[in-house]
Formats: C-alpha cells, structure tokens, sequence
C-alpha cells in the first residue's frame, strides 16, 4: 500500500539526496534537488527545517556543525543505516504509487 | 530513542531555540551570497533570499515543534489553566480538596494499621508453613499437654518441626526493684519452627532441655540494650531469675517479635522430664502447653490436619493417654497467622468495610461538586469549542483539571493519613497483634489517590463530554446556571446515595454504641468503685518446697501473704481489703484458674468446671460481693480446721436448684484431697469478660488450698479515690519483704477499661467515621440545594411575580430537600439493616435490627437536611422577582 502523502515524498528526495552526496547542509540539500530535478522540483524551504528535525529525532539521519568553503558554520546531515532502510522502504513505496497512479490513468 | 529524545529537548528549549535560529540564519545567508554572486546588491539579495525561505520565525516554531512533539507542551499549558482556575474558586478547589483529603487520608490510615494485622504474611520465612496446634474439649480450644507433645512429635510425619512452650514470668532481682519479666519456656525446636536466628550466640539444643539441664537464657534486643548497653560481653553472663542464677547464651536480632507473645524479653529451656509422663498427676499433664510446627516441605495443611486428626482418633500403646489428654474431641490445627488474628478478625473487617463506605462517600460528594461546577461552566466549554478548540483538547483540559484536585486532595490527605496512624497506635487496645509492625502504606495511599483521580476524572469528564457540535448553540445561549435534565437526575441520584451510605455508616455507629452502654451496665458482680489491686508475685527459693521439709515453702508463702495483708490493712484510708489467687476481670489467664469440681451427690466421673479462688478472709467482702446464704470465709477457717468452701449462686442454681446447698460436701481440684463443706453462697461475679456468662466459682480459704498460690491479687477499698494510694499500699507490702515484684497496679475501674478496650476501639472509630460522613451528607443535600435553587432564580422570580408568598418559596425548597433526604433514608435503612447484619458479631445485648437505634438515626438526618435546607430556602424567599427575571 503506497503511503501517498507529500511529506513522504520529500523525506524521500531529501534521504536519497543524503545518500548520494554523503553530508550537506540544508541550503546544499535544496540547490542538488532543484540542480538533478532540472529545476523541475523546487522544494519549499519553509517545510525542509521541520522535516529535517523530524527525520533526526526518528533516527534517519545525524547532524553536526561544521564549516563550509566560505568558513561559516553550518549543520551538516548525514544518513545512518536506519535511515538507509527507510530510504529503501520509501523508494519501493513511491515506486508502487507511480505504478498505481499511471494504470489509472492509462485506464480511460 | 526518539521518545526521550524530545522529552530532554522539553527542558534545553531555550538552546535548541537559538541553535535552529543559528540554522536558518546560515542558510539564508548562504542564499544571499549565491545571489551576489549572481549580480544583485546586498539590499536585494537579501530580499529575494528572505521572500524564497518564507516567514523565519513561523519556520523556527514549527522546526522546533518538531523536535519536541509530544504534547507534554500543551499538558504544562492544561496545568497552567487549571491552577488559574483554582485560583479564580478558591472555596470550591479548598472543599473538594478538604473532602478528598478526609477520604484518602482516614482510609490509607486505616487500612495502613490493618494491612500487619490482616496482610502482610509474617516477618518468618515461609510463614504461611507455621501451623499452631489444640487440643480441643466441647468445640473449643483448649492448650495441649506435654505428653500430647511427645506423642505428636514422634508420630506425625507431615510436621517436621514441633515445638512446645507455655508462659515464663521469672521475677529478675538484683536490681532496684524486682522486676517481673515476659518470656516464654520453650522446647528446642522453637526458633527453628520461627526460622529465626540468634543474632549473638546460639539457641537452645537437646542438652538445655534435659531435667535439670543447665540453667540458660536468651535475651530480646531490646532487653539486650536496656540491661547490657548492647555489649558483646552479655553472652556467657548470668542472670538472677527467680532466685536462681541463669547463664546468658544468646541474643534475638533486633525487630525480630515472638509471634506467640509479641511482648516476651527472655526465653528458657523446658525442662520437663519424659519419664513423669507414666504418672498422669504430675504437671506434664496439665493443659497448659502450646504446640506449633513447621510443614514438612511438600506437605500441604490440608494433609498435616488430616494426619492429626487421624493420629487423635487412634491412641497407641507407646503413648498412653489420660482420661482428660484423650485427644477425644480431636485436634484443632490452624495457620499461624489465622491463629493470632482470630480474635480481632471481624473487628478489623468491619472497620474497614467502614472505611470504605466513607471513601466512596467523599467520591460522590466530590463528583457532585465537580459536576455543580460543570453546569456552569457549559457555556465556556461552548464558548471555546466554537472558536476552533478540539473535543479532544477539552476534554483533555477537564481530565487535568480534575486531576489536580486529586493531587491536592491527596497533598492534604497524606498528612491527615500520617496523623491517623499515630492515632491509631495510640489508642490501640492493647491486645492488638503485630502494633509494633504498622506504619503509613505507601500502595494503600497511591491506591486511594488512584481512586479519587479517576472518580474526579470521570466527573470532571461528562461537562467536557456533552460539548457536541449541534448543542454548540443552545450551550451559548443558555443561562449560564441551567442544567439538563439528565444530569440534575444523575446529581439527585448521589445525594441519595450519599445519604443512604451516611446512614448505613451512623446506624452502624449507633448500634456498637448501645452495645457498648449495655456492656457497661452489666453489673460485675462487685463493687468496682475505689477499689485498688495490684498483683504480688512470689520469688525466691525460701518459698519453695524442700525435700526434707515439705510444707515449709507453702507455709512461708501464706505468711508472707498474711504478713501483708495486715500491713495493707493499717494504711490510712483503706477501709477493707484482702488477697485472692483470681481477680475476676482483669485479663489473667483464665485456664489456669479452671478445675474440676464434683459435689458429693454427683456420680463418679462427672462434675464441673469451676473457677477457683483461694482467697483471704475478708476478700468477698472487699470486693462486695453479695453473700446470699450462710456466712462469709473469715479467721476461723485455717489449715487445721475444717475445709470450707463458698460456692457462686449459678453454681448452686445449677447443682440444687432451689434447695439449700449449705452443708453439702464437694471435691475442687484432685479428688484424693479432702472433701470442702459448703458453708456460703454468693453472687455471681463475670470472670473473663463482661460479655459472657460463665460465672461457675468456688472459694476456698488460701490456707486450705492443696498447693500455695505463687501470685495473688491484693484489692483495697479506700475511702475515697484509690489511685493517689497505690504506691503507700504497695510499700505496706514491701515492708514485708522488699524482694518481691509488684505488678499490674491498677485501679479496678481501670482494668473494666481494658476489659472492653478493644470494643472501645472498634467504636470509636465507627464513630469518627459516622461523624465525617454526617458532615459530608449533609454538605451534599445543602449543595444540590444551593445549585437548584441558584438554577431556579428565575423560576423562583416568576413564581413570585405571580404571587407566590414567601412561605410558598420556602416550602418548595424544603419540599425538595425533605424528597431527597427521605429517599436516602428510606434506602438507607434498607442496606443498614443488610449492612448491621456483618457487624452482628461484635453488638451486645443490642439486636442488629433495634429500632430505637434506627428510629434515631433516621430522625438524625432528616434533622441535618432541613438545617441543609435552611439557607437555600431562605435565598429562594428572598428571590427579587425582577432581578431575576432580568439577571441571567
């Protein structure tokens, strides 16, 4: 059964995005999303910050400060194997509503 | 964990606060470094990047929320509410809590003085193993003889431990004052069946049982602390006791209490010789033997009694047995802690059925207080719900709310429950078991507070819960004091209940009353008044029997007996007095007064049993008990004149009927003695208790006797108070010989006291109890009253404006009030009279169904609702009929 709520979707751009770069702070989170997206997805910055949070107190991702290139202080994510799992569980879920939505579609 | 997690983020709100602003901050920043590097100024980057991230501090709430999500937020915030609101009604939030207070704090007292008695297992390990064993006579029990013991102890097989032991009261000398000590005599065994260790040395072996076997003693702790200062040297020290040098070999561990005598101090050795069991005269054939054992790991009670009952039934030739030890009527076995609270079990019962009559009292006082509160706040509930609160956040307010009350309630109560356990101990009777082991329960209190939190969450509930979307707009337009229909019949529906549960409890209360007036008024049997007794001990060899004089230890002892009696009788003030082996009333061990009689006339083998005095001449008259026939003991019955006897009226009711028992010859105590010629009758004095009937005595001159008392009751009639005279007439004795304890001084009006202490106790609390919930009831009637009649002003107004006088006002309340407190009547004297039935057992002379009783209380609460009814009625008299038809 795919979980069909938006905030699931952005969890899921934000763990994949973690997993494919490593560590990056909010703002790097944003500009890879709109950058691979072809700026196709702009993800909204008010809903990022609290998503974030969430997704550190359930255990999918850790922070730490550190500097950036041009040395200000930023708060780095990265995944952990939790999060990892429910990148995996995420991908196969919206994988099943893609599926979903365009059968129904396809049905006319 | 995500869980504790946010609850520590709960309490760093403030850092978390600053280090998410720090975030957002960063990002913006580097936001507006991307967008200089894309041309634009330093004023419009800033710009652009702010309006691209949305409002700051609505994102920096909202990230926050998410870390610390638990809703424990909003709980502070329901706390907040809800001490505002206690704030606003201080009176309402002081009376809720006053009453919960009561509730919790009598009941956690009481079941805490309980909870030892009734309980907790035992401080023994495996306590529930300890069987006490009887022998029984007629269906009651009856202690067991030393030869019982032996047969048991070899043949039983489910008991691995037997112990034996009777009561040891050794006089210590070589002090001050001689002083007689508690303690018991006991087989080897004895501490092996407690399963209790010595704390210092050894206990008793094989070897200290043997006939004259060496002399040893332990000591209790606290006799170890008082008399040694707690030193290690104690072990190994002596000890005069009864004039004999006892040597020190163990010490009890401290708290450790003698389940078989909570107030013993020292323990010997039994030294009782096997070989005399052949002669069925000698004292190892008394019955004056307490058994108890240990079950045999894998044994269960249900087996042990059957195999001691088995064994009683089939005597066998190893173990002769006497007519009187013949196990006919079986053996009576119990576990030991049924055994020590058989007493004062019902007692104890129905205290606490009281109690929890007056807990559930207080909870309905308090539900109907918290749902009167509820009415009025209907409208803010309304209020509230329509400007967007959930159902589940009111609803949730109200639970808090409640709850605080709880929590004050019980802050309140946990000082009252403290004090009532004091109370409690103080006023103890003072055959209480297990006094020493009670203290607050701490589950019996949280159990308490549990109950009263749930019953005020569920009454502080149902306003919450009538918020329904459609009733928004009658909730907001109704008058604020209006209540429905339904819960005005559920808050009618409690006060009833309240005062049928307040009359159960006073009924109750007054029915142990008049048992307690009747107890009193029994007439003893004696004049009671200005008598002083006191209770002289024998110590020492020279007043034992020596092989080669026989009859000097007695003769000594009835000179010294004599010797002080004439000393008492010289102190200014005493008009009469006299000695007598028994004093009727005042808690002495009854069985060893008890012996067999049979009058001449009666055919071999049957006989009675009576209780016997060996008095002094001029005792009956001390005592002033009636003679009815014949003459008094006096001077002329010595050792060499004729044996007399006197016999009570019941004894001669029963052996002559209306014939003249003077003259007539009978047997007391063995019947190879001579015979006692009846020369009085008098009165019948209650011996054990004032309650029961058992008034069968014969008095014997103490100088006839056939073995000199080793302790005596002196009693003294004064001329005036007796108390101020007991230390001239103990030192009168003392004048005699200055050796011998004097113990148990007390004025007879004194010992009747402790004769019925425990009844006393019983009643005193029913009546505190019956007192409170008087109170409560009557607050009940007097708030669903005050809230109808505040519910009604309009009504009222109306009604006055048509032309109601205020006579018609008043009646309309008082009919009211009267409905409600009838129909709590009426159904409280419905569940009294069921309820009184379990209280049957501890009334006397008084039916559980006396009407006067009843009539009373009855009249009692119809009394204090029309007091309840008074300020209402006269505020709806009063009713102004255009303010209230203006006011809303």
């Amino acid at each position: 059964m795919a979980r069909t709520d938006f905030q699931g979707t952005l969890d899921l751009l934000v763990l994949k995005t973690l997993a494919s770069t490593g560590a990056l702070h909010g703002y790097g989170i944003v500009l890879h999303i709109q950058r691979v997206s072809d700026d196709l997805l702009r993800v909204e910055e008010g809903s990022l910050y609290p998503a974030l949070h969430r997704m550190e107190q359930s255990g999918w991702i850790k922070s730490e400060w550190a500097l950036t290139e041009t040395n200000r202080k930023a708060k780095y994510y990265r995944l952990t194997d939790p999060g990892k799992r429910e990148l995996a569980k995420a991908e196969h879920s919206f994988d099943e509503l893609v599926k979903g939505v365009k059968a129904v579609l396809r049905f006319a | 964990m995500a869980v504790l997690r946010r609850i520590a983020n709960l309490f760093r709100r403030s850092r978390i606060d600053s280090e998410i602003a720090a975030e957002i901050e960063a990002h913006i920043e580097m936001r507006v470094e991307a967008n200089m590097a894309a041309g634009m100024s330093a004023g419009e980057a800033r710009r652009a990047a702010t309006l691209r991230f949305g409002n700051p501090t609505a994102m920096r709430e909202r990230t926050a929320g998410a870390d610390a999500a638990l809703g424990l937020e909003g709980l502070l915030r329901d706390l907040r509410y809800a001490a505002r609101q206690v704030r606003r009604a201080p009176g309402f939030a002081l009376t809720a809590s006053v009453i919960l207070a009561l509730g919790i704090g009598a009941s956690t007292a009481i079941f805490s003085a309980v909870n030892p008695i009734l309980f907790e297992p035992l401080p023994y390990p495996n306590a529930s193993r300890i069987v006490t064993i009887w022998d029984s006579f007629r269906g009651q029990r009856v202690e067991a003889t030393f030869g019982t013991f032996r047969e048991l102890a070899a043949r039983s097989h489910s008991i691995e431990q037997l112990t034996t032991f009777e009561p040891w009261q050794p006089v210590l000398t070589g002090q001050q004052t001689p002083e007689r000590l508690d303690g018991q005599s006991v087989s080897a065994e004895y501490f092996h069946v407690l399963g209790i260790a010595p704390a210092l040395g050894r206990e008793f072996n094989a070897e200290d049982n043997t006939p004259h076997g060496p002399n040893v003693v332990m000591l209790s702790d606290r006799f170890w602390r008082s008399h040694y200062g707690a030193g290690a040297t104690a072990l190994g020290q002596t000890i005069r006791l009864n004039d004999d040098l006892y040597t020190v070999i163990g010490v009890m561990p401290r708290g450790f209490e003698d389940a078989f005598d909570p107030g013993a101090e020292v323990w010997t050795a039994m030294q009782y010789d096997p070989a005399t069991l052949g002669d069925f005269s000698s004292s190892a054939w008394g019955h004056h033997f307490r058994l108890a054992g240990r079950l045999r790991s894998g044994a269960t009670f249900d087996e042990a009694r059957r195999e001691l009952d088995g064994i009683a039934r089939n005597p066998e030739n190893d173990f002769p047995r006497p007519r009187w030890a013949s196990l006919r009527d079986g053996l009576m076995v119990d576990g030991l802690q049924q055994d020590m609270v058989r007493a004062v079990r019902p007692a104890l019962l129905a205290v606490m059925g009281a109690v929890a009559l007056l807990l559930i009292i207080a909870c309905v006082n308090v539900t109907n207080l918290l749902l009167a509160r509820g009415v009025l706040r209907q409208s803010e509930f309304a209020m509230r719900a329509a400007l967007g609160a959930a159902k589940s956040r009111l609803i949730r307010q109200s639970i808090t709310e409640s709850l605080l009350f709880a929590l004050m309630g019980g802050a309140l109560g946990l000082p009252i429950a403290a004090a009532g356990v004091r109370l409690l101990v103080a006023l103890s009777p003072p055959g209480l078991p297990r006094v020493d082991a009670i203290t607050l329960n701490g589950p019996e209190f949280l159990f308490a507070l549990a109950i009263s939190a749930l019953v005020g969450a569920a009454a502080g509930l149902i306003p919450a819960l009538e918020t329904r979307g459609a009733r928004l707009q009658t909730g907001l337009r109704q008058a604020a004091r209006t209540a429905s229909r339904a819960g005005r019949a559920t808050r009618n529906f409690l006060v009833v209940a309240e005062v049928a549960l307040a009359l159960m409890l006073l009924v109750t209360a007054g029915l142990l009353l008049r048992s307690m007036e009747r107890l009193l008024s029994v007439d003893p049997g004696f004049n009671a008044a200005n008598l002083l007794t006191m209770q002289v001990q024998i110590s020492g060899h020279k007043f034992d029997n020596q092989p080669l004089d026989p009859a000097a230890g007695d003769a000594a002892r009835r000179r010294f007996f004599d010797q002080a009696l004439d000393e008492v009788r010289k102190v200014p003030g005493v008009t009469a007095a006299g000695y007598s082996s028994l004093l009727p009333l005042s808690g002495d061990p009854y069985w060893i007064a008890v012996y067999g009689s049979q009058f001449e006339k009666d055919p071999p083998g049957s006989g009675h049993n009576v209780f016997r005095y060996a008095v002094s001449p001029g005792f009956c008259q001390a005592m002033q008990i009636p003679l009815l026939r014949g003459r008094f003991i006096d001077q002329q019955d010595t050792a060499s004149s004729p044996f007399v006897a006197l016999i009570s009226a019941s004894l001669a009711q029963r052996e002559f009927g209306n014939g003249d028992p003077l003259g007539k010859r009978l047997h007391v105590g063995p019947t190879n003695y001579p015979w006692f010629t009846v020369v009085g009758v008098v009165g019948d004095v209650r011996q054990n208790s004032l309650a029961l009937d058992d008034a069968d005595a014969v008095y014997i001159p103490e100088a006839q006797s056939w073995f000199a008392d080793d302790a005596v009751s002196f009693v003294s009639r004064t001329r005036g108070d007796a108390a101020p005279l007991a230390g001239t007439i103990r030192d009168a004795i003392w004048s005699v010989d200055k050796n011998q304890p004097v113990v148990r001084l007390a004025t007879m009006h004194r010992l009747l006291d402790l004769s019925v202490a425990e009844r006393r106790f019983v009643l005193i609390l029913f009546e505190a109890f019956a007192l409170v919930a008087l109170v409560l009831a009557g607050t009940g009637i007097y708030g669903v009253l005050a809230n109808s009649v505040a519910e009604r002003a309009r009504e009222m107004g109306v009604r006055a404006a048509l032309g109601a006088s205020r006579g018609d006002l008043v009646a309309l309340v008082l009919r009211r009030g009267l409905a409600l407190a009838a129909a709590g009547v009426a159904v409280g004297l419905g569940c009294a009279a069921l309820a009184s039935r379990a209280v049957a057992a501890l009334l006397y002379g008084t039916s559980s169904l006396d009407p006067l009783t009843y009539g009373a209380v009855a009249a009692l609460l119809l009394a204090i609702a029309i007091i309840a009814c008074v300020v209402p009625a006269r505020r709806a008299a009063c009713a102004d009929p255009i303010a209230a038809l203006r006011s809303e």
